[in-house]
This record gives C-alpha cells, structure tokens and sequence, in this order.
C-alpha cells in the first residue's frame, strides 16, 4: 500500500515539480547501475536532494531504495516520520545519544543484505552556503565490510538555492544532477573517505551550473 | 460558404510563408551541406530542426486561442527567469523576494487576460519596484543589498514586464479598416525579429569581418548588423499583409525592430558575461538556453507594442 502510495506521489508531484518547475539537468546517467544494491553517496544541500536522486530510479524499484537519513531530526515529530517513511523510504538512523551497545550502522548492514540500495550523504547534514563540509567515516565502514558494492558519487548543483536549509518554499533554480563512475573501493577508511569526497569534488569541477 | 473558409487570412497566409521560410531553410543546408563548404553542417542542421519545432509550437500557441497565447507567454517568462536567476549570483537572503518575482509572473499575465491596460503597464515598474528592496530588506542582510534589488528588478523587467508585452499585443482588438489584428502584429513584430537575428547570423558569417563589439560578444560584426538590418527592412515588405502599415511605414517598423534586435541580443551577451557563461543552457539544441532564443524579444516587444500603440490604438 505504501509503495502505491509513493509511487502516485513521485509520478505525480516528485517528478513534474523536478522536471517542469525545477527543470534539473542530469549528466552522467548512463553510469547508473541497474542491478541492486548499490550505494548512492552525494553532497547534501537540501531537502530535495533525496527527491531528486530518488527519482532516477524506475518506479517498481522505489520499494528496494533507502535514503539514510537523521533518526533525531526525522524521528522528531510523528508527522515527519510518518511522511518521510511513506513518501521517501527513509532509513533512520541515530546521530545522537548512542548506547555503548548500539551500533547506528546496523540498520545499513541490515539493508545492504536484503540487497537495498542506500542513499548515503557523507556530510551527516545539510549545508547552507553550498560548501561541502568534511566526510564522515560511517560510509567507510560499511563499504570495508560490503566491498563488492558499488559506490556511485554523485554532485548536486544549486539545491540549495532552489531549497535551503530552513526554507519551505521553493525558488526554481535550474539545478544539476552529475554521476559519476561506479566506484569499488578498498584501503583505510581516511582513504576511502578522501577518494569519495574527491571524487564528488571532480564532477562539481565538471558541472555546467 | 466555401468561399469564406478558404478566404486567405491574414494569420493563414502568415502561417504558409513561415512553412515557406522554413522549407527553404532546410533544403538551403541539405543542399549546401553536399558541397564542400568548409562549415559545421551538424549544427545548422540542429538549428533548422530546432526552428520547426519552436515555429509550429509558436504559431499553433499565438492563433488557436488567446487564453493559451497568454499561458504560452507567461511559461516564457518563467523559463527565462529561472534562466537568468540560476546563472545569477543570490544571495540566501534573496530568497524570499525571488519567491515574490516569480509569483509577479502569474499577476502581470493576469493584467493581461483581464485586459487591465494600467496595472499592466505600472505593476512591475511601480509596485513591484517599490516591494521588492522592501523585502529584501525584512531579511536584515546589508551587504549587497543594493546590489540584489537591482538584479531582481531588472530581471523581472525585461523578462517578464517586458515579454508580457507580446501576450498583451495579442489580444489587442482589430485596427479599423485594415485586416490586421493585435494577432497578426504579434506575428509580425516575432517573424521580423527572428529573422533579423537569422539574417545577422547569416551574414556575420559569410561576409563578416571587423568586429563591433568584441569584449561583449565577439562573433557579432558590423557586416552582419548592417547587411542584417538591410535585409530585414527589404524582407520586412513581404509581411505587410499583417499590419496597418503603408510601404514605407513597414519599413520604418521592421528598421526599428531591427536595430532593437540587435540592442537585446548584446545586452544579453553581456549578462552572461557578467556571469561568466557562454550559453544559458542547452535546453534548444543548437540555440543554446530559451533565453538566447528570446534575447532579441525582450527589447523588440515593448518597443514595438508602444510605438504600435501610440500610432494605431
């Protein structure tokens, strides 16, 4: 029910507000994998972008794809975290108060073995000026433990002009999607780390906007 | 009764010449492309398809019905102020009054369809000029201030105050004793400009060879303006089926459209200058963004439509 429910909202609302309203131009789609799971790890400007990346994918895969995203800031409200669950799959995990038994990365692993693709944005928050602030290491984690997933580095353009951090309204800036090349990762963690962010810090380099 | 259906109108006889110019066009660049031309066939042949589409789309918008010419204008507006706001650079405390110059859109159209001729004419130059800074300034951020006022005014100006001018010449009423109609001005004044650019193009091309203003736009020549504004005056003569002008009268409009076209076009280079671009998007394969398309429009419209007005109506 609730996947027939997201469906009807991303073909009817997600999907001509990203085309027609926001007009968002996408390079690099050609490197998008088709078979799951894979991970998605993107910089994180706004609330559209997991709108906008999950839209790349075929509807009938909607249910198999889980944007990761802050237990404390989804969870915050029953409201949210009923439409954030509904409409976009999230995967809360938590960011705060964590026990000494609690690993917040399970839930990954959890997903990653029913073969689900994430979602992940390194950044752990929003940026308001645009800027790509550090990495956290969590990503590396999981792709040291599940190296024959694929890592797709994506860079968003200008989201957070069309959305910023403490805005409801939306101003259509034409925004841009670039993807990268599937990537399979080995090494530390600072490495996988720094080859990630550099990666996404290559096609921002190549975006047109 | 048959007689009156295939009585050739004005707007009918417009549409068979576009179908012409664009026949033409595409057998020129089939037929060119065999010989050995040292040209980028590829990209004229991009640009010619891109024409058919946007002349079908264009004529079939300004005559099926004047509630969609409205609509069809007001998506231009938008369009080309997303264009222009994306390559701007805004502040996050612009946000607000960005909200507000896109919601200007629906309004003015409104003016239009209400055929509301003072709120038309004084909402973005009056009441928006006066909002705007306001907005701007409920958000406390100083630096720059000034700055964004300016470019969000100017913006909402040209692409929208101004491109409205074509909606409201559309629905204009027939001028006494003539056959033509706001409709078939608006066919005029948007067939002469985009021929006037094709024309300048052309011949920048072919004959061009000292540049007239290099920083701004530097494929633009003196051969291409000139030759380009002749031709447009003489080819302008073809179209007077569509106006209340005399021979010379035609002329004298399509000279001024001309030179307009002209005027818009290197003020828009220049914006993407400012911003460091070379095309606004690639949204028009072989144009480059809509709002290239319709740089020219953007200073020929509210020319036209007033001297229009001052003479006809």
């Amino acid at each position: 029910m609730s996947d027939l429910v997201r469906i009807i909202f991303f073909v009817l609302i997600v999907r001509p507000l990203l085309v027609f309203f926001i007009g968002l131009r996408v390079r690099g789609r050609e490197h998008w994998p088709l078979e799951h799971p894979f991970i998605v790890i993107a910089n994180h400007t706004s609330h559209l972008d997991a709108a906008a990346l999950l839209a790349f994918f075929p509807l009938k895969d909607l249910r198999r794809v889980r944007p990761v995203a802050a237990a404390d800031y989804f969870n915050s409200n029953k409201c949210i975290a009923f439409f954030s669950r509904i409409f976009f799959n999230i995967l809360p995990i938590a960011r705060k108060n964590i026990g000494r038994h609690q690993n917040p990365l399970d839930g990954l692993r959890e997903a990653l073995e029913h073969k689900e693709t994430l979602i992940i944005f390194p950044e752990g928050t929003r940026s308001s000026s645009g800027e790509m602030g550090p990495f956290h290491t969590g990503i590396a984690h999981i792709l040291k433990e599940f190296p024959q997933v694929p890592v797709i580095p994506v860079y968003m353009s200008n989201m957070y002009k069309a959305l910023p951090k403490g805005e409801f309204i939306l101003v259509p800036f034409i925004c841009e999607v670039n993807i990268g090349k599937p990537l399979f990762l080995s090494g530390t963690k600072d490495e996988i780390v720094q080859t990630l962010r550099d990666s996404v810090i290559k096609l921002k380099g190549e975006a047109e906007w | 009764m048959i007689k009156t259906v295939f009585l050739p109108t004005p707007l009918g006889l417009a549409g068979v010449l576009i179908l012409g110019i664009l026949c033409l066009a595409t057998v020129l660049v089939w037929g060119l492309s065999k010989t050995a031309l040292p040209v980028n066939w590829n990209e004229l042949r991009q640009r010619v398809r891109s024409w058919w589409f946007m002349a079908v789309f264009f004529f079939l918008a300004v005559t099926v019905n004047p509630v969609i010419t409205i609509v069809f204008f007001a998506l231009m507006s938008f369009w080309v102020l997303k264009e222009y706001i994306t390559i701007l650079h805004t502040r996050r405390a612009d946000h607000r009054a960005l909200v507000w110059a896109f919601l200007a859109i629906p309004i003015q159209y409104y003016w239009v369809a209400s055929h509301w001729y003072i709120m038309f004419l004084i909402f973005i130059p009056i009441y928006m000029f006066l909002f705007i800074p306001f907005r701007l300034v409920l958000c406390e951020e100083i630096e720059g201030f000034l700055s964004s006022s300016a470019r969000i005014q100017w913006g909402i100006m040209i692409f929208v105050f101004g491109l409205s001018h074509m909606a409201y010449l559309s629905v204009m009423p027939k001028i006494h004793g003539t056959l033509a109609s706001g409709q078939s001005l608006l066919l005029f004044l948007v067939i002469v400009t985009e021929m006037n650019d094709v024309f300048q193009y052309i011949w920048g091309r072919t004959l061009g060879h000292h540049k007239i203003l290099p920083k701004v736009s530097p494929n633009k020549t003196s051969e291409g303006f000139w030759y380009g504004i002749l031709t447009t005056t003489v080819f302008s003569v073809l179209l007077r089926f569509l106006t209340p002008f005399d021979f010379f009268g035609t002329m004298f409009f399509a000279f001024c459209i001309a030179v307009a076209g002209f005027f818009g076009d290197v003020v828009m280079s220049a914006v993407k200058r400012d911003a460091g671009i070379k095309d606004f998007s690639n949204i028009i394969p072989g144009h480059g963004g809509a709002l290239d398309r319709v740089d020219s429009l953007c200073y020929t419209a509210p020319l036209f439509f007033h001297m229009v007005a001052y003479f006809y109506y």
